[in-house]
């Protein structure tokens, strides 16, 4: 990451369950919330919303279980994922738009197009993707708070 | 165009969300994909959909988007309901298939909130 950013205010962590498809979404509404309580813009928690959506869903499609941490620093949001799973074998094809292994039971619940990490790297200002193929996957991806116009809760 | 006329143009049936029939609608975005929903919606739009599972609700949030029209006469169960009301997020449902109700909305007026996509390839 750009820049290491030690003053964590708030640090939250969530488990998540893998093939828990009735459940997928709530990880990024608890994250919503806790954003939304501590007063940030619509804008910066929209951003967070999608990617940290699109990361529960991986993490429910293709992975055992996962834990999703949250870190609220005066400069960032961010966002850490670690599962354990079927990994990535090639990441550069999974970041391209279109590409993915989802199967059917994935594609019923309107997900699995090959969209979900372009789309957390379109969301955020960075994002780091690593994975050990049939292990796991570590993605991390961070919001950037004073390279945005709207005023902050923390100024 | 508010929720409202939506409403009346497509002789919809409101599920919840009553009282926000008044919410002016800027663009319309449909979808059967809830990964199109999150990479392509624009935040105020009204998401027009046959899918039903809670995640839809979620989706819509998230992207913040305004209100959400089934097609098909598709209803959800209580429990996307009861969290659509919690989210403040209007339910709407027409007995059209997608293609008309996205055509008579058009014809109506009402304008597509997503960006074009350069490359679709697989």
């Amino acid at each position: 990451m750009e820049r290491t950013d030690n003053n964590i205010l708030i640090h939250k962590t969530f488990h998540i369950e893998g093939g828990n498809f009735p459940n997928a979404g709530t990880i990024s509404d608890q994250v919503k919330k806790t954003l939304k309580e501590a007063g940030f813009p619509n804008s910066i928690i929209r951003r967070i919303a999608i990617a940290t959506f699109e990361a529960e869903m991986n993490v429910i499609c293709y992975a055992k279980q996962g834990e999703l941490s949250l870190f609220i620093t005066p400069h960032s949001l961010k966002v850490v994922v670690d599962d354990e799973g079927h990994g990535i074998l090639d990441i550069n094809l999974a970041m391209s738009e279109g590409y993915s292994t989802a199967d059917e039971k994935i594609r019923e619940l309107g997900f699995g197009a090959g969209m979900g990490l372009p789309n957390i790297k379109k969301n955020t200002d960075e994002m780091i993707l690593t994975s050990k193929f049939k292990q796991g996957t570590h993605l991390e991806f961070v919001v950037y708070l004073d390279r945005q116009e709207t005023h902050l809760p923390f100024e | 165009m508010t929720l409202k006329e939506v409403k009346e143009i497509l002789n919809a049936e409101v599920i919840s969300g009553d009282h926000d029939l008044n919410k002016e609608i800027k663009c319309a975005f449909a979808a059967e994909l809830l990964s199109d929903v999150l990479a392509l919606a624009q935040e105020g739009a009204l998401l027009i959909t046959g899918f039903t599972h809670s995640q839809v609700v979620y989706a819509a949030d998230a992207a913040n988007l305004c209100a959400i029209l089934f097609v098909r006469s598709r209803w959800p169960n209580e429990a996307t309901q009861q969290l659509a009301i919690q989210k403040k997020i209007p339910l709407l449902s027409t007995s059209y298939m997608m293609f008309e109700t996205c055509g008579i909305l058009y014809e109506y007026g009402l304008k597509t909130c997503a960006l074009k996509v350069e490359d679709g390839k697989d």
